[in-house]
């Protein structure tokens, strides 16, 4: 029952290193541009587009597109979901470290 | 997957979040330079008074203005080499000298230290000369304990002693520029030879 539990918790959305990465950034920043996503992440900008894409679709972060200057600017923020969701994935994995 | 592959996500996870929050280029070096400066510094102010007619400090008199320009150099050679060799550390890394992290570090490093020259300035010009020195122990402590969280974690701990030794400083104002020498001079040293071999050298 116990493993089963954990198990729910572990997020098929996390499940990516990509995803993973974007959502870890975002836990401790405010926000990050799209450019500072793909220098961290080194992904390629369709990569990361897709993968912004999933979790902005599952509510787990937000996208806000501005103007700096002429520029077009793309900046992502975590929602409350996406944190809650995020928190509840790591108790999982560390859960899992712990007992393998 | 294996619980393996779980590890490797979390050490992942905690890397990306220290890279992206974090400036961790700070030159343990540059922390060694600038306490040799004020040690100098304060070996050649000592060796002014000592050596006067007086013997001691006055506020209005030429030595003390020279005391002064002496720690505004002591300063200014601290951030210069500071700036020269973390921006070297930095390119070496291959990290940005100038991005969300920098500026961060700056921005929360600079509040409790600019709002503590000033207010060292004004408890200077109420003659109250004694308690300078510990005052800026304890903002320059409380900067590094408030930068601590934008950079090397560790940098909180030569915080927190600047801030004590600033706390007795300034309840023995007689012994103030030897509190000042050892939180400036040895502690910087001490500390900034810790650092270089902890994260430098590797």
């Amino acid at each position: 029952m116990i493993a089963m539990s954990i198990i729910t918790n572990i997020n098929k959305a996390f499940d990516h290193r990509i995803r993973l990465g974007i959502m870890s950034i975002l836990m401790v920043n405010e926000y990050a541009d799209f450019n500072m996503l793909k220098e961290l992440l080194g992904a390629t900008d369709g990569n990361l587009a897709s993968h912004t894409k999933a979790l902005e679709k599952a509510d787990y972060i937000k996208v806000e597109k501005q103007f700096i200057g002429r520029k077009p600017n793309t900046r992502y923020s975590t929602t409350k979901l996406g944190r809650a969701e995020f928190k509840k994935h790591i108790d999982a994995l560390e859960k899992l470290i712990k007992k393998g | 997957m294996d619980s393996k592959d779980y590890l490797k996500d979390i050490s992942e996870i905690k890397d990306l979040m220290n890279k992206s929050s974090r400036f961790i280029s700070l030159s343990g070096l540059s922390g060694v330079l600038a306490g040799i400066y004020a040690l100098i510094g304060s070996a050649i102010a000592y060796w002014l008074v000592i050596t006067s007619t007086r013997g001691y400090l006055i506020l209005d008199g030429k030595i003390f203005k020279i005391c002064l320009f002496i720690l505004f150099m002591v300063a200014f050679l601290s951030i210069i080499t500071g700036f020269l060799l973390t921006t070297r550390k930095a390119k070496k890394q291959g990290a940005k000298i100038w991005d969300a992290t920098s500026r961060r570090l700056v921005f929360n490093f600079a509040i409790p230290l600019f709002v503590g020259g000033l207010y060292t300035l004004i408890i200077l010009s109420q003659g109250k000369y004694g308690q300078t020195g510990g005052l800026m122990l304890i903002f320059y402590g409380l900067a590094l304990v408030n930068a601590s969280k934008y950079s090397i974690g560790d940098i909180r701990y030569l915080g927190f002693i600047d801030i004590i030794l600033g706390l007795i400083a300034t309840l023995l104002p007689g012994y103030a520029f030897w509190f000042w020498v050892l939180g400036f001079g040895v502690m910087h040293v001490v500390y900034g030879t810790w650092m270089h071999f902890k994260y430098d050298r590797k």
